[in-house]
Formats: structure tokens, sequence, C-alpha cells
């Protein structure tokens, strides 16, 4: 399963006929991170949705391993920005860890020997282990996005699309939930998540793709991170001092 | 024990209790999405758009059960997918869509109930008579009853999905729009069924209070299913039993018995209610109290207090 791609090719997503993004190109291969720039409003949600085909693409496709990411469905997880879940949801975080599985097992199935090893080694890759049985909303933050990757995991997920993952953490669940990023992309995943704070992009990722509207730029952090782009995607240059030091 | 089987020497009694049975854990049932997906003030706006389809079904087809039900069935779903239709395809939203409806529906029933020949007793459809059920209704509810349920079971899982985060839902090929569409249909079809047993206005109540009360108790989605059933059944049961021994009417009795369960849970749940939560321990820990009562009075010998 080495070097899976998504491909997408001149991807145009419209509301009410307005072009959201349009004519975007890029393709990704497994065992990255990858960080969505952009100011608000550039699209980098309609991106995201469209991906996982949430809303239908106007023109262009999005493909996965070479097959319409709508046929495999399983292979892609979408996570949500945490600010559209009802928390007081009566469920605990193994009941939704294997919400993941119910793909999988249709209406019917009943949950075999190896879904329940794979809710726990999900909830185990993602230290939840001693939280699981606790109702979601007595979670921290940082907590419930880890659960949320935890049944992306139990999901079989091969793609990892994050909507805002780092908005409201503070500083030590952001270190975790990048490591936990990388260590998702070092299992030959693909982990593409929308970021607002440009001065953690290079430690936590390792692929930029700015975006306002039209795809500005995309490539290895360390050749398409510059001044130039952030201002070109940004309009401004809303940057100061520090991208300097990592960026050339 | 006579007490107990006495007032099944009457076959209406009979009829009634089979009726509170499969009533109460239809909608016991359903009342843990309608509780989840926060459509209890839809519900109560649907309960009262059936009158003008109760005053049409009597007017064209004369007062019997199958032109009750029909007459019910399409106002309903008229006025529930019409504010639908009003809210996806204007800037209007759902709420607002509804109160105009469901009100201009309402008016329309009480207008169209005057020009009706029959004498009807509209407190018999505004607060119900479970005691005056005939075969037919029971037929009709049964009906409902075993259409409802299987559906509820066979969909549980992406009706699951669907409350907890739509987006997601959809984004693994569940049909979202179509699931609230069936979702809202069954609301209706088992409003349909307890407007014998409550009637139009209390109808809300059983919808509502069985999984509310659950609600308080556990975290678990299955339990909240199972058990709103559970509570649902046993509440209309016994509150048919009391209506009966103090001779008070059945439908309040039903809804007073279900608000009595919700009441005690919001007080004394153990996990959730609110004494409960007021007079557990604030601090986990004896140390972390100490801790904090050590930093706001220090004792005598430590040095701080040495320097005062």
């Amino acid at each position: 399963m080495a070097n899976h791609r998504l491909q997408i090719k001149d991807l145009t997503v419209s509301y009410h006929r307005i072009p959201a993004i349009h004519h975007v190109n890029f393709e990704a291969a497994c065992g990255n991170c990858v960080a969505l720039l952009g100011p608000n409003g550039a699209g980098k949600t309609t991106l995201l949705k469209a991906i996982v085909g949430l809303i239908p693409p106007e023109t262009g496709s999005v493909t996965f391993h070479s097959s319409a990411m709508r046929a495999s469905a399983a292979d892609i997880a979408y996570l949500p920005q945490r600010s559209t879940i009802d928390w007081d949801f009566p469920i605990t975080v193994r009941g939704m860890v294997e919400t993941g599985c119910y793909l999988r097992l249709g209406l019917w199935r009943f949950f075999r020997k190896e879904d329940q090893e794979r809710v726990d080694s999900a909830l185990e890759t993602m230290h939840l282990r001693d939280l699981a049985d606790r109702q979601i909303s007595a979670l921290s933050g940082g907590q419930q996005q880890r659960a949320f990757l935890a049944r992306a995991l139990a999901q079989d997920a091969h793609v990892f699309l994050l909507d805002e993952p780092f908005a409201g953490l503070d500083k030590s669940s952001q270190e975790s939930l990048g490591q936990t990023m990388r260590q998702l992309a070092g299992k030959e995943n693909l982990v593409i998540a929308s970021h607002h704070d440009l001065k953690t992009v290079p430690e936590l990722f390792d692929h930029v793709l700015f975006l306002n509207g039209e795809l500005i730029a995309f490539g290895k952090t360390e050749e398409v991170f510059t001044n130039a782009n952030i201002a070109g995607t940004f309009d401004t240059e809303i940057f100061s001092g520090s991208v300097h030091d990592v960026a050339h | 024990m006579t007490w107990l089987t006495e007032p099944f020497r009457h076959e209406f009694m009979q009829r009634a209790l089979f009726g509170c049975v499969l009533i109460g854990f239809t909608n016991g049932c359903l009342s843990a999405f309608i509780v989840l997906r926060r459509l209890a003030l839809m519900a109560d706006a649907l309960s009262h758009s059936l009158l003008p389809g109760l005053a049409i079904g009597i007017i064209l087809f004369g007062l019997t059960p199958s032109s009750l039900f029909f007459g019910a069935l399409v106002a309903a779903l008229l006025v529930a997918l019409g504010a639908e239709l009003i809210s996806r395809s204007s800037r209007v939203k759902e709420d607002t869509s509804l109160g105009i409806l469901y009100t201009v529906a309402f008016s329309l029933g009480i207008v169209l109930l005057s020009f009706a020949k029959v004498r009807i007793e509209l407190n018999h459809y505004l607060f119900g008579n479970i005691l005056g059920l005939a075969n037919a209704d029971l037929w009709i509810i049964f009906g409902i009853s075993s259409t409802i349920l299987p559906l509820l079971v066979i969909l549980q899982r992406p009706l699951l999905l669907t409350l907890f985060d739509s987006t997601v839902a959809a984004s693994q090929g569940v049909r979202v729009g179509a699931l609230s569409y069936l979702l809202l249909s069954m609301l209706v079809l088992s409003m349909i069924s307890s407007l014998q047993a409550v009637g139009v206005v209390l109808a809300l109540g059983l919808l509502t209070a069985p999984a509310a009360t659950v609600y308080l108790f556990s975290d678990s989605f299955p339990a909240l299913f199972w058990g709103g059933g559970i509570l649902g059944m046993a509440g209309s049961s016994l509150g048919l039993f009391i209506s009966y021994w103090l001779n008070l009417p059945s439908g309040a009795c039903i809804v007073l018995v279900l608000g009595f369960a919700f009441c005690a849970a919001y007080l004394f749940s153990p996990r959730y209610g609110v004494l409960t939560k007021y007079f557990r321990r604030r601090h986990f820990h004896e140390q972390s109290l100490a801790r904090w009562n050590r930093k706001i009075a220090p004792p005598a010998e430590s040095p701080a207090g040495q320097a005062e």
C-alpha cells in the first residue's frame, strides 16, 4: 500500500454559482503531512469537503489510488471542526470510536473480535485507553481531537482530512497532536489539515498548500513556505520575524 | 391482588392497556431521536397540524377511524415536508416556516370543523380518550408500531451517525437528507397513533419525557433507545391504572406519571441530577482540599506565618 496517491484534477466547487475554489490541481502521496493555508473564506473547508465528497464538484475529479473518491469512502476520514459537535451526546469515547466500524459492518453485521481489536488498538495508538469509558464531553480539547483520529483509525482510513484541528488547543496539546499527526504520516497515511498559525507550520508539516480561491503554491515546506507565497496568499505581509529563521 | 386484576374484567380496559403498551413503547423509542435531534418543538407544531386533517377527513368520509387516520397523515406530512422544503429552498429557517405553516393549519382546522355535519367533541382530539379505543383504532396503532419499530432498529447505525455528526455521516455515504425525511414521517405516524390515547396537545409528552428521563441517567445510546421505550410503556400503563383507580382523565394521568419520572431524574439522578451534583463533594482528593486550605490560611509555625 506504499505510495497511494491522492489526485485532485481541475477541481472547481461553487455555492450558488459563485466559485469558492476553482481549477485546483495537486497530487499528494501517502506518508506526508500537508498544511492547508489561506485566509478566512479562502475555501479551505470547501476543498476538504469536496475531497471527501460532501459537496459535488462542478468540474474536475478527485481520485485516490486511481479510483474515484466516492467509491472509496472508507479510505478517507473527514474530521469536522470541534465546534460543530454536540458534546452532550450520550456516547462514550469507545462508543464513538466504534462508529468508525459502521461503514464496514453495514446495517446488520455484529461486532466481531477483529473489529473489537481494531477499536482497542486505535484507542491504544491515540493514548485514550484509560479514558475509553468517559463520556465525550469529559475530555480536553486535545483528547477530543485524538478521539476523532481514533475513530478514523478504526475506520481503517488512509487519508485524514482535518478541519482546524489546532483551534483552541494549548501549547502542549498542540505539540502532542502534531506528534500524533507525524506518527500517522509515518505509517503511510496522508494527513491534510487546515491551519491558521503560520509560526508552527515548519515544525508540524512537511508539505504546504497555499489556497486563496485558487491554488497559489504546493510543495515541500522548505521549498514553498516562503515570504513571497505567504504574501501572495494573504495579500498583505502579516507575518513578523520568525519566518526568516525557518524559511528562506 | 383483586385491585390489580379487577380493572381487566372490563373489555375496554383490556383494549386500553394493549393500546398503552404499544403506544408507550413506540413513542418512547422514538423519543430518543426527538431529544437528540432537538425536534421537540417541531413535534409540538406537527401535533397541532393534525387538526385540519381530522376535519377534512370527517367532512369528506364521515367519522371513521380510517378517515381520521388518512386525514391526519396527509395534513401532518404536508406541514412537515412543506416546512422542510421552504427552509431548504429559501433563506427562511425551519422553525419560522414551521411556525407559520402549523398555525395556518390549526386555524384552518378550527374553521373547517365548524362545517362538519357530525357533532364533534373537540376535547376528544385535544386530550384523548384511551378508554374509547375501538378495535379498528387498535389495528391502526398496531400497524404503525410494527412499521416504526423495525425501521428504527434496522436503521440504528446510520441514524446514530447522522444524529451525532451529520457531516461525517454524509462523508461516509449515509443519505442524511433521506433519513431526516424518514424520521419526520415516523414522527407523524407515531403521533397519529397516540392521538386516541393522549390527544393532540399531550402527544408531545409521550414523545419527549421517556428518553429525556433516561438521558439524565445514561451515556449510552442503546440505553436511551430501549430504556425510553420501556419507560414509555411502563409510564403509560401506570398512568392508565391510576386514572382508573382515581377516576381521572387517562391522557393527563399518563403524562403526569412520565413528568414525575422526569422530575425525579432531574433532581436525583446519580450522574446528572441537580441535587446530586449540588451535594457531591467538590474535590475528589482530600489532599487537594487540604493544600488549598493551607494556601489560604498558612499554619502558624510556617515561615510565612512568622513573618507576619
